[in-house]
């Protein structure tokens, strides 16, 4: 498949789900109360940050970005 | 067409998944031993579950024309618990050489813990001493990048290991480059929801080739869709790739690794 063909099949399944994210970030904005220093919610808006940039390879970018960070000094932290 | 699912938990699963499974083509499962949604109290718990996956399992799916392969450990979440763990460890041999049986597995990392890690350095030397295949499974969401890393460098640090021999599962986009760079095969596993989707799965394949790659549903107790291989098929044939191809990971990939294990004893179908 092209391009074009690709985003025919794709462009309803998409916006849906961009109007997903955006009446669930509207549905935070209006609850009561504040966020306390809220990681989640920045990661989510580094997130969606992503998805504007150029590389082609967005979803590993978010996915590290959700990531716990890794040490490649465990063993000895560990002592195994 | 006829596929392989390669690690799927058909005692969380009704007959009448058996049904479906093989109405859909799947000629064959691959069940490691996991997690039963509660930690067992004992050895003789994991020797119940054992006799349960290397006996009745095989008989339930035979009946429906499905081949039934097993693996035997004790998972990442019960090693946290490393005295129950040696004594399991010590009992599976009791079991290695029944049929159907394809090695040590699932292992891995659940939450990146010490005990977590020494328990799985622990099932590597058990392996090795045994000359069994390794089915690993990696941790999900947040600690998925950190527990592959710590998992691979484990295995990498291990000369012993013959990288062909072991599977690594529940790769996403973040995990599979590292995966398939060291050698070892991957597995991409489909969950509804949360996890990896069908079309996504169709992804990776595009990006980095069929070669070393399986998928699989992993389906369990919990919310998950032991058909999710067919919709992989399905989104495949949709993209309009080969009908080879798509055999390949579905039906050659699985056959190519698990015939390395003594237990397969593959028959095709007519
Ligand atoms: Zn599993």
């Amino acid at each position: 498949m092209n391009k074009q063909e690709v985003l025919q099949r794709e462009f309803l399944l998409v916006r849906a789900k961009v109007l997903e994210i955006a009446a669930c970030l509207d549905r935070i904005d209006r609850a009561e109360g504040d966020l306390p220093q809220n990681h989640q919610r920045e990661l989510l808006s580094e997130a969606i940050g992503h998805l504007l940039g150029k590389t082609g390879n967005r979803a590993e970018q978010i996915q590290l970005l959700f990531s716990r960070e890794y040490s490649d000094q465990w063993r000895s932290e560990f002592q195994l | 067409m006829y596929y392989f699912d390669p690690h799927i938990h058909m005692v969380s699963r009704t007959t009448d998944d058996y049904e479906t499974l093989s109405k859909m083509g799947c000629v064959a499962v691959s069940e490691p031993a996991f997690w039963a949604g509660y930690d067992r109290g004992s050895v003789d718990g994991f020797r119940d579950y054992f006799e349960q996956l290397t006996s009745f399992e095989p008989s339930r799916a035979a009946q429906y024309g499905i081949q039934h392969y097993t693996w035997l450990c004790i998972n990442a979440k019960e090693a946290e618990n490393v005295e129950l763990s040696r004594e399991v460890i010590a009992m599976i041999p009791e079991f290695l050489n029944r049929p159907g049986v394809l090695g040590i597995g699932e292992i891995g990392l659940n939450k990146n813990t010490r005990n977590e890690a020494t328990i799985f350095l622990e099932h590597l030397d058990l392996a090795m001493e045994t000359n069994e295949q390794i089915l690993i499974h990696t941790p999900h969401l947040e600690d998925k990048h950190q527990g592959t890393r710590m998992i691979l460098d484990m295995l990498t640090g291990d000369q012993r290991i013959n990288r062909n021999r072991v599977l690594v599962d529940h790769v996403e986009e973040h995990t599979i480059r590292p995966v398939l760079d060291a050698g070892f095969w991957a597995g991409m596993t489909l969950y509804p929801v949360s996890k990896c989707t069908p079309e996504r799965a169709a992804d990776m394949v595009e990006m980095h080739g069929p070669d070393h790659l399986l998928v699989n549903s992993a389906g369990d107790w919990g919310p998950s869709k032991p058909t999710a291989v067919p919709d992989f098929l399905l989104e495949m044939r949709r993209r309009g790739h080969a009908e080879s191809l798509i055999r390949r990971v579905v039906y050659d990939n699985p056959i190519e690794f698990f015939s390395q294990s003594r237990g397969f004893n593959f028959q095709v179908p007519e």
